[in-house]
């Protein structure tokens, strides 16, 4: 379970974050929505501890995490994605899913015997590379896939790590509306005790894949509540969601 | 044992087994030849320690030398003040360059590829320095003379270098092995993913910091090494060692090899040797211009390119 309480982020004069305080609960399916430059991704960065906050706290299953690197909040089973993919461009997509499980595993700083012999990682990875569809390209270099394989590879690598919960900032970023359902289904097939913090702007998406929905406006929390409930609420329709066709 | 599968890079690929067995039988091959080889078995192993940090970790360095002058003045102050047993004195210069390497490592953590290239210049500026102000330890712009070594594994240095030349490929051989293990471990996969991408890396959980100071203090160790090698086997260290000109040679060896795949430092030194051997008894005034001119269409043909003629056709 992750808590945030008053979190704030002050950039000089500008309030980025003001103080939210949110909740995702144990296996929560838990959408952040919200226009552009709201503060969703700088939220997850304050979350993650690429950023750190001018006020408040961060409690992940009850320990305060506020002050800790981001590799720590990780090794505590924090986990995000990247709106932007973040991958290694040289390394095979079996070579980074390996280190990932490895890093989970603990066994990230062995130095002698070779990563690829390591049978437990590589049964993990078989797993993964068949869950997410990348087992043709496992041999390629990331640099050289296409962009569907790069984003699900991007959301592997988040899986890899053994997360307790997971931030998912716009899996769906830039993926062309055939393949989105490749991404549906594997955050379908989620294990059901992962909390996952859902950042998205696809509608379809979030009220498909949601059971509670906080929305973000100007860095503060504008709505908090069940999804079919944010779905109705006329403030965040006018805000946000628009008055076209109902979501239900 | 199981088949390899395609693409299971721990496994010897035979040209890397075949350049293995080379540098070995060289030693055998080309007696005449000694001096050389130990020329160039030592560059190779500097280079090699380059490689680990720039290649596989990413951290740009114009200072290493820093290391292995640090390296070659320990052993040379070891001989000549404490031991003059070889194997012993390499082991404490290594110590040595790995420490100072350690120390160093705080510096490189912060700041972009614009900061270390400085910053690592600044080190070994200040070493040069230092070595030329303690001149009553180091013999300051004279060098360090008197170094005698004694017998290595009860075998004495001779006159033509085979013992040298010997004892430097023995040991380039072994750091080869050495790393050629480490960077197939999840360790080594570690720095190319922290290389590749130092964001993602601390986000599946990889300490990046830890990493950079270890395998910085391990490419210091390995310079340091080298240095040794170098003043023990000429018997002599001098303020030359820690120069820019050592620092920038070795990056170009690696600029001629190739960065990456560890072998690009015996490849590139053994290139750059030949290159700088044959072109300097060719024309003894002109030959940097030649090297220099190589490295101008190395550079912008790209090497791939450049040792595949039949795709400038294309």
């Amino acid at each position: 379970m992750l808590k945030t309480t008053n979190l704030s982020k002050r950039f000089g004069g500008l309030e980025a974050i003001d103080d939210v305080s949110l909740t995702v609960e144990r296996g929560a399916r838990h959408a952040l929505i919200g226009p552009n430059g709201a503060g969703k991704t700088t939220l997850v960065n304050l979350l993650t501890g690429v950023l750190d906050p001018t006020a408040g706290t961060v409690h992940l299953d009850g320990h305060d995490i506020t002050r800790l690197a981001p590799h720590q909040r990780v090794q505590r089973g924090l986990v995000r994605t990247f709106q932007i993919n973040q991958l290694f461009a040289t390394l095979t997509p079996l070579a980074a899913l390996s280190i990932a499980a490895a890093r989970a595993l603990g066994r990230s700083a062995r130095w002698w015997r070779p990563l690829d012999r390591d049978r437990e990682v590589a049964a993990e990875c078989e797993r993964l590379l068949a869950q997410f569809k990348l087992g043709d390209v496992k041999h390629r270099r990331t640099a050289e896939l296409p962009y569907g394989k790069r984003r699900l590879l991007e959301i592997a690598l988040a899986i890899a790590c053994k997360p307790r919960v997971l931030l998912l900032d716009e899996p769906a970023a830039g993926v062309p509306a055939g393949e989105r359902h490749e991404i549906f289904d594997s955050l379908a097939r989620l294990p059901p005790d992962v909390s996952v913090l859902l950042i998205e702007h696809d509608m379809d998406l979030v009220f498909n894949f949601a059971s509670c929905v906080t929305v973000l406006v100007d860095g503060a929390v504008y709505a908090d509540g069940g999804v079919r409930a944010i779905a109705a609420d006329e403030r965040v329709k006018a805000v946000y969601l628009g008055q076209g066709a109902a979501h239900a | 044992m199981k088949a390899s599968e395609p693409g299971q890079p721990s496994r010897w690929k035979p040209w890397e087994l075949a350049l293995f067995a080379a540098l070995a039988a060289s030693w055998f091959a080309l007696p005449t030849h000694a001096l050389l080889a130990n020329e160039v078995a030592i560059l190779a192993l500097f280079a090699l320690s380059l490689d680990l940090i720039l290649g596989y970790a990413g951290i740009v360095s114009l200072g290493h030398a820093a290391f292995f002058g640090a390296g070659a003045y320990a052993a040379a102050l070891f001989a000549k003040h404490v031991m003059p047993e070889p194997l012993v004195g390499l082991a404490v210069a290594t110590l040595v360059a790995a420490l100072l390497g350690l120390l160093s490592s705080a510096l490189i953590l912060r700041g972009s590829d614009l900061t270390r290239l400085m910053v690592t210049l600044g080190v070994a500026s200040i070493l040069y320095e230092l070595a030329n102000r303690l001149d009553h330890w180091t013999g300051g712009a004279d060098g360090l003379q008197g170094v005698v070594m004694g017998p290595l594994l009860g075998i004495d240095f001779d006159l033509q270098g085979r013992v040298a030349a010997a004892y430097s490929l023995c040991a380039l051989l072994l750091a080869l092995w050495l790393c050629r293990r480490l960077v197939h471990s999840p360790f080594g996969v570690s720095l190319q993913a922290l290389r590749d991408n130092r964001l993602r890396a601390s986000a599946i959980g990889l300490p990046v910091n830890r990493l950079l100071v270890a395998v910085y203090t391990l490419g210091a160790a390995l310079a340091g090494m080298a240095g040794a090698l170098l003043a023990q086997t000429t018997g002599f260290a001098s303020l030359d060692v820690l120069d820019f000109h050592r620092s920038a040679d070795v990056l170009l060896v690696l600029v001629i090899g190739g960065t990456g795949y560890l072998w690009g430092g015996v490849v590139g030194a053994i290139g750059f040797k030949l290159m700088q051997d044959l072109l300097s008894s060719w024309t003894p005034q002109y030959w940097t211009f030649w090297i220099g001119l190589f490295l101008v269409v190395l550079v912008l043909v790209g090497r791939d390119r450049l040792f595949r003629p039949w795709v400038w056709l294309r």
